[in-house]
């Protein structure tokens, strides 16, 4: 597994709950230490260690837990170039939506190693869009509602999001776009001075 | 490719979309047409009509943009903002009817300056340019780079301290054997004159007996303040066995001086120690030798030699220090301490 990854669960965890959090995280996933490196590659059971250790702490689903995560990737200042980076991704939400299944090939070129899940993205009409996510993390289709619904708070788009569940292409998520223009959104300029 | 006569007919919104860096003069240098983000670039509020050499200027080399100068220079133009010199462009220039002139510009290399300096957005750019791929991609590219520069200041700060364990005795923080023969070989190497000073404790074991291993540490880490404080930063203490410390002095070849600071650290070490209410008793025993008795240093010679002379201190009854003197006669250098007290 991609440190990034793992590195990404740690930072949400401690900027959202405090060092000892996830210190706590660490001793009862039996890290062995005491934070992950985002270049390096760990072996996957460390990040299911994780995930468990976390939901059992905070007593939250494991679910709740991936969903907030997602959220955090896209919100939280310290992670401020992840949301710059997915904002590259087109000038509206739907044009967003749309860049997402290139998604994977866009984060290739800068990082060759990284797997990123497998987006299928279908638009069924009238506001209503699916998206398939397949990857190395049971629950991915959770991470992916919590950030699209921190990136349709930045577009200022209203969407109703929904894990549907699996079928055997992947995690399915349902999105339905209520109004693309509810609010103004934040402010996106393409270069990282400006914000 | 197309078709031969007809009017491809597109319309000045239509050029807009397609080339939102495009310029049209006529024959006289005009400007009729300019592109949406060209104009938002210059920052003029009346294009139309004005010249060329108002908007754009000619690179490489400098020269203002008229319409006999863009002509003049075929191929690929190098050009820059009017009124902005920092914002450069790469052009081509084609005849158009009348003896006008289209250009049709792109951002060169310096396309992240020029987006930064006007605030430049998604939309400013055609949907078919690459340009914003190219941002992205330096922008997860210097991100990327972020993370690898904090990973190697880790790294280097985790080197450092493993380095640093591996000199430093983990009980008492003072130098270990592989600090002290780095030093001595260093000084040696230096041709530097300094002196050695080697320390055993008296009764140790017995408060080891008495009181504890738990008393005996907190003794030793005792011996070790008193020790960084009868030294200088620049001199070195080693611990190099269970009850044995070796200092080194750089610079220091005065005999008396090392004698009184070993006077000093006896007089120190043989006042009780409490370690939890119980006074531990020790006092030290000490051997001294300069690298100014040897006409080549050596190491381990001169470690052998403030040993004899540390022992000579304790067959003497403790508590005292010897310096380290060859017997008189002994042609072999065997040892003897002399009691300088």
């Amino acid at each position: 597994m991609h440190g990034l990854f793992n590195r990404a669960i740690q930072c949400f965890l401690r900027d959202t709950y405090g060092p000892a959090l996830w210190l706590a995280v660490t001793r009862r996933a039996q890290l062995g230490f005491e934070g992950f490196e985002t270049m390096l590659t760990y072996d996957p059971s460390l990040t299911e260690a994780v995930l468990a250790a976390a939901a059992t702490e905070l007593n939250r689903p494991r679910d709740t837990v991936l969903e907030d995560l997602g959220t955090y990737l896209v919100s939280h200042p310290n992670v401020e170039a992840l949301r710059r980076l997915l904002r590259f991704g087109g000038a509206s939400f739907v044009d967003f939506l749309y860049s997402l299944e290139d998604l994977p090939d866009r984060a290739r070129l800068a990082l060759p190693e990284l797997e990123l899940p497998a987006l299928e993205f279908a638009d069924l009409g009238e506001g209503h869009f699916r998206l398939r996510c397949r990857g190395h993390v049971r629950g991915i289709g959770h991470v992916v509602v919590g950030l699209l619904r921190a990136m349709a708070d930045d577009y200022g788009a209203l969407v109703l999001l929904d894990h549907a569940g699996s079928d055997s292409g992947g995690e399915v998520v349902t999105i339905d776009l209520l109004d693309h223009s509810h609010a103004s959104g934040r402010r996106f300029h393409l270069s990282a001075d400006l914000g | 490719m197309r078709a031969p006569g007809p009017d491809i007919g597109l319309g000045p919104e239509a050029l807009d979309r397609l080339m939102p860096l495009h310029l049209a003069c006529d024959a006289r240098g005009h400007v009729v047409s300019v592109g949406p983000t060209l104009a938002k670039l210059s920052g003029r509020r009346r294009l139309i009509g004005a010249q060329v050499q108002e908007i754009l200027a000619l690179r490489r080399p400098a020269a203002p943009a008229t319409v006999e100068a863009l002509r003049l220079r075929a191929g690929t133009l190098a050009l820059a903002l009017a009124t902005d010199p920092a914002v450069t462009f790469r052009g081509l220039a084609v005849p158009s009817a009348g003896g006008g002139l289209f250009l049709n510009l792109s951002f060169g290399i310096g396309v992240t300056e020029a987006v930064r300096r006007h605030s430049l957005t998604v939309e400013d750019f055609a949907a078919t340019d690459l340009t914003v791929e190219m941002l992205y991609l330096v922008e997860a590219k210097s991100a990327v780079m972020d993370e690898l520069r904090s990973l190697n200041q880790r790294l280097q700060g985790a080197r450092e301290a493993a380095e640093e364990r591996a000199l430093t005795d983990q009980l008492t923080g003072l130098r270990n054997r592989r600090a002290l023969d780095l030093q001595m070989k260093a000084l040696i190497g230096q041709g530097m004159v300094f002196g050695l000073m080697h320390i055993d404790l008296d009764f140790f074991k017995q408060v080891n007996d008495t009181h504890g291993h738990a008393a005996g540490d907190h003794v030793l880490r005792e011996v070790a303040r008193v020790l960084r404080e009868e030294t200088r930063a620049s001199d070195l203490a080693a611990r190099v066995g269970g009850d044995e410390f070796v200092l080194v002095f750089p610079g220091l070849a005065d005999a008396a001086r090392l004698v009184r600071i070993a006077r000093r650290i006896i007089a120190r070490l043989s006042r009780p120690i409490d370690y939890e209410g119980r006074a531990c008793r020790i006092s030290a025993s000490i051997g001294v030798t300069l690298s100014a008795y040897y006409d080549r240093p050596e190491a381990e010679r001169m470690l052998f030699d403030a040993d004899a002379a540390l022992y000579a201190s304790k067959r003497a009854g403790r508590a005292q220090v010897q310096l380290f003197t060859r017997s008189d006669g002994d042609t072999d250098g065997a040892l003897a301490g002399r009691d300088i007290a």
